[in-house]
Order: C-alpha cells, then sequence, then structure tokens
C-alpha cells in the first residue's frame, strides 16, 4: 500500500517534467543575451524589447487575434444553432448522417484537411480564372469549420440534459417558444456554448497545420510566422513572444480557478456545510 | 413544444447543413477529383500508380506512429489512473497542469527540442560522458579477463534520428491520451469495484477485471488521437528526423507548397485518408460505445 502511493507520488512528478522540459528550455533561452537558441550566453531582457518592433511578428499576432475571434464568434453561434436543430431532427438517418459528418473534420487528419479546402479554393478560384485565392477569408472559412464540430460535441450534451417539461412550463404560463428558448434552454446549455466558444478559440490560436494550406502568402498568422522563423535559425524573440503568451494564460487559469474556487467555497458554506 | 417551434428549431440547423456539405463534404470530393486527374482534367490512374513508389514512406509512417502511440499510452494509463484518484483538487491542478503546454506554440515546443537533443547540447553531452565512463570500466573489465573490446566508444546521437522523431510525437500528442482515459476512469461507477471486492477480488484482480475494461473506450478514443495527428505530420520530422526520417506528411506537403505536383498530393492524401478511416473503423470495433467522442 505504501509502495504505491511512493509511485503514485514520484510518477506524476516524472511526466510533468518530461511534460515541461522544453518549456523551461524555452524560457531560459528567451533571456538569453546571445542570439543562438543553444548556447547560454547570460541574462538580458533585449528579445523582449525586440518583439515589440518586429513588425511583421506584431502583424501577424493581430490576424490570429482577429481570425481567432471571428471565426470562434460564427464557429459558436452556427455550431449552436446546428446542436439544437440536430436534437430535433426526427429523421434518424439524416440526423446519423449529420453527426458523421460533423465528424469527419475530427477524425481526419489535419493534413487532408488543410489540402481539401486549399484545393477547393484555388478550384473555385481557377474558375474564375483568379490566382491567389488564398488569404484572410478563406482562412477564416477553414477555422470555422474545425471549429465547428467541437462546438456541436459541446453544446449536445447539455441539450439531452436540459429538461423538456421546463420549457413547456414556460410556453404554458405565457412565454412564446423563442421567449422560453432565451430564458429556459439557453440557461441551461450556456457552460456547453462557452466551453465550446473556449475550445474554438484555443484551436483557432493553436493552429497551424490547417491555416498553413490554406492562408496564402497575404495573412499570415502567428504560427505560420513561427514555421517560416524556424526554417532559418530561430531567434530567441520568438521564445520571449511565446513566454510572455504562456505567462498570460497561466496568469488567466490561476485567477479563473481561484475565482471558481471562491464561488464554489461561498456555495458550500451558504449551505452550512464545511 | 408547438409545432411551429420545432420546425423553427430545426430550420436554425440549415446555415450549419448548407456550411458542412460545402467545406467538409465538397473538399473531400476535390481530393478525390484530383487524385483521379492529370493536369488538363482528364480522368487518369497515373498518380495512383505513382503511390507505389512511396510504399515504404507509407510503412514508416504506420510504424513510428504505432510506436508513439503504444509508448503514450504505456505512459498516459498510470498517470490518468494516478490523477483521477487523487483529491479533487490536486485533479485540477494536474489537468491543468497537462493542458497548460498546448498553450505553448507545437512548432517552438519541437523545436526546444531540437536544443535539448542537439550533439553539443546538455542532455547529449552528459549522456555520452556516461556511456564513455561505463564504456571505460567495461574495457578495464575485460581486459583483466584478458580480452578487450574490439571497437572503440563511439558517441551516440540523439537529434535527427527516428527516436527523436518518436519522442516529438509522444510529447506533443501525450495530453491527447491521458484528457479521455482521465474522463472514462473518473466517470466510472465506483460501485461496481467496491462489489468486486466484497466478491472477493483482490486489488489485481480488480484493476484487470474492471477498471481496464471500462476504461477501454477512453483508451480506444485516446489511440485515434494520438495516432492519427502522429501518422500525419510532417513538422516534428522535419525538425528532429532530419534527412533520413522522411514521412508520408513531409511527401504530401512537400508536392502542395514547394513541388507544385497537386496531383500527386491528393492523391497521396486520398490514400492516407482512407487507410485512418479503416484504421478508426477497426479501432472502433474494439469498444462498444455508441459512438460518441470523448473530448
Amino acid at each position: 500500500m505504501k509502495k504505491k502511493s511512493l509511485f503514485s507520488k514520484i510518477y506524476p512528478v516524472l511526466v510533468f517534467g518530461f511534460l515541461y522540459a522544453p518549456i523551461a528550455v524555452l524560457i531560459l533561452f528567451s533571456f538569453n543575451s546571445g542570439k543562438s537558441t543553444a548556447v547560454f550566453e547570460g541574462f538580458s531582457l533585449r528579445w523582449y524589447e525586440e518583439i515589440f518592433r518586429d513588425t511583421a511578428t506584431l502583424e501577424a499576432f493581430k490576424n490570429t487575434v482577429i481570425v481567432a475571434v471571428v471565426s470562434a464568434v460564427v464557429s459558436t453561434v452556427m455550431g449552436t444553432a446546428a446542436a439544437i436543430a440536430i436534437n430535433n431532427y426526427k429523421l434518424k438517418w439524416f440526423k446519423q448522417a449529420t453527426l458523421t459528418t460533423t465528424n469527419i473534420p475530427m477524425m481526419n487528419p489535419d493534413i487532408v484537411t488543410g489540402i481539401s479546402m486549399m484545393l477547393l479554393f484555388v478550384f473555385i478560384g481557377a474558375l474564375f480564372g483568379k490566382t491567389g485565392t488564398l488569404g484572410f477569408t478563406t482562412l477564416t472559412i477553414a477555422h470555422v469549420t474545425f471549429q465547428l464540430p467541437y462546438v456541436i460535441l459541446n453544446v449536445l450534451p447539455k441539450l439531452r440534459q436540459t429538461d423538456i417539461h421546463l420549457s413547456e412550463a414556460a410556453q404554458d404560463l405565457g412565454c412564446t417558444p423563442i421567449q422560453s428558448f432565451f430564458k429556459v434552454v439557453l440557461p441551461q446549455i450556456m457552460p456547453g456554448i462557452i466551453s465550446g466558444l473556449m475550445m474554438a478559440f484555443t484551436l483557432s490560436v493553436d493552429d497551424f497545420i490547417i491555416s498553413y494550406f490554406v492562408s496564402g502568402t497575404t495573412s499570415q498568422t502567428l504560427p505560420i510566422r513561427i514555421f517560416s522563423m524556424t526554417k532559418k535559425r530561430v531567434t530567441p524573440d520568438m521564445y520571449a513572444l511565446s513566454t510572455l503568451i504562456f505567462l498570460a494564460i497561466l496568469v488567466l487559469l490561476v485567477v479563473s480557478n481561484i475565482i471558481t474556487a471562491r464561488s464554489e467555497g461561498k456555495k458550500k458554506s451558504k449551505k452550512g456545510g464545511a | 413544444m408547438g409545432k411551429k417551434s420545432t420546425l423553427l428549431s430545426r430550420v436554425i440547423g440549415a446555415p450549419y447543413i448548407l456550411w458542412a456539405v460545402l467545406f467538409i463534404i465538397v473538399p473531400i470530393g476535390m481530393v478525390a477529383y484530383y487524385a483521379f486527374t492529370d493536369a488538363t482534367g482528364a480522368f487518369t490512374f497515373d498518380n495512383m500508380l505513382e503511390i507505389g513508389k512511396y510504399t515504404d514512406t507509407f510503412l514508416l509512417s504506420i510504424w513510428l506512429g504505432l510506436l508513439a502511440t503504444v509508448i503514450s499510452l504505456v505512459i498516459a494509463y498510470p498517470l490518468a489512473y494516478i490523477i483521477a484518484n487523487s483529491g479533487e483538487n490536486r485533479q485540477k491542478i494536474m489537468m491543468m497542469l497537462i493542458m497548460l503546454p498546448m498553450w505553448m506554440n507545437f512548432l517552438l515546443r519541437t523545436y526546444s527540442w531540437m536544443t535539448i537533443l542537439e550533439d553539443n547540447g546538455f542532455l547529449t553531452t552528459t549522456l555520452n560522458s556516461v556511456l564513455e565512463g561505463a564504456y571505460v570500466i567495461l574495457d578495464e573489465a575485460v581486459k583483466i579477463l584478458g580480452g578487450g573490446l574490439k571497437k572503440p566508444f563511439e558517441p551516440i546521437h540523439l537529434i535527427n534520428t527516428r527516436g527523436a522523431v518518436v519522442l516529438g510525437m509522444v510529447y506533443n500528442f501525450l495530453p491527447y491520451m491521458i484528457l479521455p482515459i482521465y474522463t472514462v476512469i473518473l466517470k466510472m461507477d465506483r460501485s461496481l469495484i467496491e462489489a468486486a471486492q466484497d466478491l472477493g477480488c483482490n486489488k489485481v484482480q480488480v484493476f484487470k477485471n474492471i477498471t481496464i475494461p471500462l476504461s477501454l473506450p477512453g483508451v480506444v478514443s485516446g489511440f485515434t488521437m494520438v495516432f492519427v495527428p502522429s501518422v500525419s505530420t510532417f513538422y516534428i520530422s522535419q525538425k528532429l528526423g532530419g534527412t533520413g526520417t522522411t514521412l508520408i506528411g513531409d511527401i504530401i506537403e512537400t508536392q502542395f507548397q514547394t513541388a507544385n505536383n497537386f496531383h500527386l498530393g491528393a492523391s497521396l492524401s486520398f490514400v492516407l485518408m482512407i487507410l485512418i478511416f479503416i484504421c478508426l473503423a477497426v479501432m472502433n470495433k474494439f469498444s462498444d460505445d455508441d459512438g460518441e467522442v470523448i473530448i
């Protein structure tokens, strides 16, 4: 018994060591005074200053945020509507066909999803005799497409859990169907919508492979910019940038965890429990 | 609900249906179209026949992907089990620690491994001096016994090997294995375990007869979530595998980004897609879940 608990203490430390080793290296070298990402010469903040002067990187960062916000909002609205519809479909084969299609972008390798959309965009461009169809619009369309399944699969389980009698009761009490949706159903599925939105946003910010094929040369996102930089020798400014992003996320997560822990604590103390 | 509102609730799905047809189904049709046509648009089998040249690449990709998936499973299962059986706060913190690295750009995390595995990097030099020390001791021991090792010590390389590629895959996709397994273990009906214990099962028996079978859907889900991106990767093999390890993803990427041979690229993607769907179908046979994806 004691031996087992020792293992369960040491083992996670080992795995987390493995997961965080490259991140530690990355953060360390973001403070390197030299140009290398392999030999540490001394502590400096020069790369942190450098990123704010690198206009191409800042532009890429801006593109990333814009695409992520636009695509996450579009996919969340469309996906939530789709989940409600799927939940109400009576034709069994149609429902199943829709769900299967929804699963395709999740099961397909990203590279296949990326090139399949690239081929479509290039083909349509060729039909209208245009080259260079790839750009901001195609990038956003692609992001919406790969986010949709995650939104739908986050919302659907919540819809299945909602009590249909509640919205019926609301309508009996004089609500129109639309009012009862916004007042009764929507609040119940909100957690699913929020986690779908968060997931969509995260996937968008992080995506490289699909973006790489559909973005063309005009609208670089940050991962694509990083990719083109890692083709040559990377300077620590990229490390500095991702350290900043990493710290921002860390702070966000810690704060949100503290807030939820506090509100749960309050609930518990209200109930009179420990 | 009234008839009108159910009708409305079905109609709002229309934009998505349209979107899915346009941007999921039609693009797959495009892949098939490009795979079976030549530059003039005429039907041809040439691209498909050309794929034969890449059989070894396909096999290597599948082999390395499988290896990475199995290693991930071996690492992830005990961790997921430990986390699911910890206290609530510890669970939250550990899950956060698992998700957190995914927020650091995947390209840079992989690039960072290049620093670690480099020939004059810390890890390789330490490993080599330890190995060399062991070798010298062994050599002396053999000499005492009246022999001598034939070959002089050769330093090992970590970067630009297949091992490094597998390491990169395991590193990048490990969270996708941990998450679904953790979820199923957490949701498992604890009363079943208690019942088994009451009926006289010891810990090993409980684990073998209850925990493992019940966590199978999570394992299957994790297996596909690691296997699919591993098989189709191109960045990891480019950065950690050097020139010796070319995977199918590398070849597809080249066709689209530099060689501009969309037709060959499309036919390779088409075959890759079919292979993966076959794998998924086989995997789903192993689990009896109702087709719902566990995220």
